[in-house]
């Protein structure tokens, strides 16, 4: 998985930069809350919605389980309604199929509905270096693209600009890419939005090559899903004489029943809406195929690996690979609502950025190796997950191998990593933990030793501890530890 | 080696002897029991909710509706797809413009409405499916004009809910799910109706004769 953001630093760095930032955080906590209380007001509106979660749940790891035999039964069908499918098993192989379908047509401007897959590849880099133009075309993608910026959040990637910036960038950037702004544009959303209107119609008018992502492929029937609010992926999906969709492997559902299920929980768990307003689905090019102006005429499926299939291979982390990208992990984090999305390094912020990166690109690099501990632990992003993400024991596992090392599949290949630079601190944490606990007599004289040297607390603890103290707050110690308070209570705990 | 002999073999190393899981189905079919008047009741409270423009008519009361609401928004052409039935549209008062294959991108965009029936709607997430089917023409012709009017027939094109829409669908047929106008709500969180697709959709809920 390419898309590291060159430089990037890892995550305390990143995060501790963007809580400085006093209009990101009050963006930030004005659009998580809001959503995640709308959010709770929608799904409280279904008796059933455990069991949908646990019917998502399920769907998704027979899949997943499965995967071979629902891609080939998806290749097939897809192929007898006229698409043709393309197999990428990294971002570099997937980047040259996708410009070498464009450079085919004679085109050199492409539109794009939002899709995290073909930023995860980084595609439109790749684009623009064969000469072609990628037109981005969700309001909010745009917002990002103008302002020469990096998406923040999976649902509304441009949630850390207010409308006083969005006018700007709009006033400065619409006329080098095409139809400029209104004179005397406002900051009013009502306008911002028109002025994308008529900015993006120029470009939908005249297009003749759409690229696009896909919420969910059905297995049975070769049919491709887009759940969308605005129109720009209808647009995208209709007019265009070809059209490529990039697609993730695990975006597969085995039938169209299946899709029952998600068309209840993604749209009341992603913008808490009961449904969102426009859902495409198209086979192949249709029973007409194309004939009559009724969609492309060319329709290509690039099914995209890139650290899917080694993620797979993890018993643990697989579970990442339920995600339907719907965001609510985010709307209840603490920790990206205080850090923002680009802290996360990532096309994935958030809770699920924090299990997804790692396992696509492997913990090799300092941002992917910090991405797992950005995270309290406290549970909230599992609660809300619509497919029931173990986000934190994920989050724990990944952190055993980023301190500890271990067997994990990179590129098909089982390797053992070894323990993460910059990790020693977690380590010796995890070695006296262990003592410790294993000699509960130990423990109990070392907590009444904190709790009685408790005015002496340092700000930071020396040695190996040093570390972990540069990035956090060292807690208060109580007058008494519970152990104390629970054998004075209650007698003897063994 | 081909990238999808590779890809294929991946999945195997990495998913076998990993537990078969079945899928419990024990979800709800229908959220709640409902009269068909009901039904109907609760389609039109929720397409409002999101903004679309509810109104009810008959056979007798449909042509004058049509043509009122066409003439308040200042409509001069007004798109009609093949099957829409002829005589609903007997007094609109405005160029109709049939949906011919052959008709350009730019030739939609200079129509000022659409008027379609439906496959059927949704009760329970206020939604209306089109899948091209008669009456309904193709996909982009409720996509470029700014406003869109759709026929509902009340009660047979109602069902309450997603999983008994999906039931009656063709996944094969081009399947457009609409739920209120265009919206967006990407600056702040503000909704704003009306982005790429129509700004302003009125369905009509259209009852059959004596049932109202």
């Amino acid at each position: 998985m390419t898309g590291t953001h060159l430089g990037m630093p890892a995550f305390p760095e990143a995060a501790r930069e963007a809580v400085r930032d006093g209009v990101l955080r009050a963006n930030l906590r004005h659009a998580t809350h809001t959503i995640r209380d709308k959010r709770a007001r929608a799904v409280a509106e279904l008796a059933d919605w455990d069991r949908l979660r646990a019917a998502g749940k399920a769907v998704k790891d027979h899949t997943l389980r499965h995967l071979d035999r629902y891609l080939l039964q998806l290749e097939a069908a897809v192929t007898a309604a006229g698409g043709t499918v393309h197999w990428a098993a990294d971002a570099d192989e997937a980047n040259r199929i996708v410009t070498g379908l464009v450079l085919a047509t004679g085109e050199r401007e492409v539109v794009k509905v939002k899709s995290m897959a073909t930023q995860e590849i980084g595609l439109n880099e790749a684009l623009e270096a064969a000469g072609i133009a990628a037109y981005e075309t969700d309001l909010a993608e745009l917002i990002v693209q103008l302002g020469h910026d990096r998406p923040s959040h999976i649902l509304v990637p441009a949630i850390h600009r207010n409308r006083a910036e969005i006018r700007d960038i709009f006033r400065t950037e619409m006329g080098r890419w095409g139809r400029p702004a209104p004179e005397a544009l406002g900051d009013d959303p009502r306008e911002l939005a028109e002025a994308a209107r008529l900015h993006l119609r120029e470009k939908f008018l005249r297009a003749k090559v759409a690229v696009s992502g896909a919420n969910f492929m059905v297995a049975e029937t070769g049919t491709m899903v887009v759940l969308e609010s605005e129109g720009n992926g209808r647009m995208c999906l209709t007019l265009p004489e070809t059209l490529i969709s990039v697609v993730g492997v695990e975006k597969v559902v085995p039938t169209f029943r299946d899709l029952e299920i998600f068309l209840q929980t993604l749209p009341r768990s992603s913008t808490a809406e009961r449904m969102n307003p426009y859902t495409t689905m198209w086979t192949g090019l249709g029973p007409s195929r194309g004939a009559d102006g009724d969609g492309p005429t060319a329709f290509h499926l690039v099914l995209l690996d890139n650290g899917r299939t080694d993620t797979l291979a993890d018993e643990v982390g697989r579970q990442a690979l339920r995600c339907i990208r719907c965001s609510a992990c985010l709307n209840v984090c603490p920790v990206y609502e205080r850090a923002g999305g680009h802290a996360y390094g990532s096309v994935y912020p958030g809770p699920i950025g924090a299990i997804l990166s790692p396992q696509l690109r492997g913990t090799s690099s300092e941002i992917d190796a910090s991405l797992p501990y950005a995270s309290t632990l406290c549970g909230a992003c599992y609660e809300v997950c619509p497919v029931a993400i173990d986000i934190p024991e994920v989050l724990l596992h990944l952190r055993e191998r980023v301190a500890q090392g271990g067997p994990v599949t990179r590129d098909g290949i089982r390797v053992t990593l070894r323990p993460a630079h910059g990790h020693t601190a977690e380590r010796a944490a995890m070695r006296a933990a262990r003592l410790l606990l294993d000699h509960p007599g130990a423990l109990r004289a070392g907590m009444r030793l904190l709790a009685r040297a408790r005015r002496l607390r340092p700000r930071r603890l020396p040695g190996p501890g040093r570390a972990w103290t540069d990035t956090r707050e060292l807690p208060a110690v109580p007058a008494e530890s519970f152990r104390d308070w629970w054998t004075r209570e209650r007698g003897n705990p063994q | 080696m081909t990238s999808r002999d590779r890809i294929l073999a991946r999945i195997r190393r990495a998913a076998a002897g990993g537990p078969e899981v079945d899928i419990p189905r024990d979800y709800l079919r229908v959220h709640g029991a409902r009269t068909p008047a009901q039904t109907a009741d609760l389609l039109a409270a929720n397409l409002a909710e999101y903004r679309a423009r509810v109104h009810r008519a008959d056979e007798g009361g449909l042509v004058p509706l049509l043509a009122r609401l066409l003439a308040a928004r200042g409509s001069r052409q007004v798109l009609v797809p093949a099957g829409l039935p002829v005589r609903w549209t007997a007094d609109v008062d405005a160029t109709l413009v049939p949906d011919r294959q052959t008709s350009t991108i730019r030739e939609l965009d200079g129509v000022d409405s659409v008027v379609t029936g439906c496959a059927l709607a949704v009760a329970e997430t206020g939604t209306i499916v089109l899948d091209a089917g008669p009456g309904q023409g193709r996909r982009r012709i409720t996509l470029i004009p700014d406003h869109h009017v759709c026929v509902v027939r009340v009660p047979d094109q109602v069902v309450d809910s997603v999983p008994q829409a999906l039931e009656r669908l063709d996944p094969t047929r081009p399947l457009t799910w609409i739920s209120g106008p265009s919206a967006t709500s990407d600056i702040e969180l503000d909704r704003v109706e009306g982005v790429h697709g129509p700004r302003a959709l009125d369905v009509i809920l259209l009852t059959a004769p004596g049932a109202q």
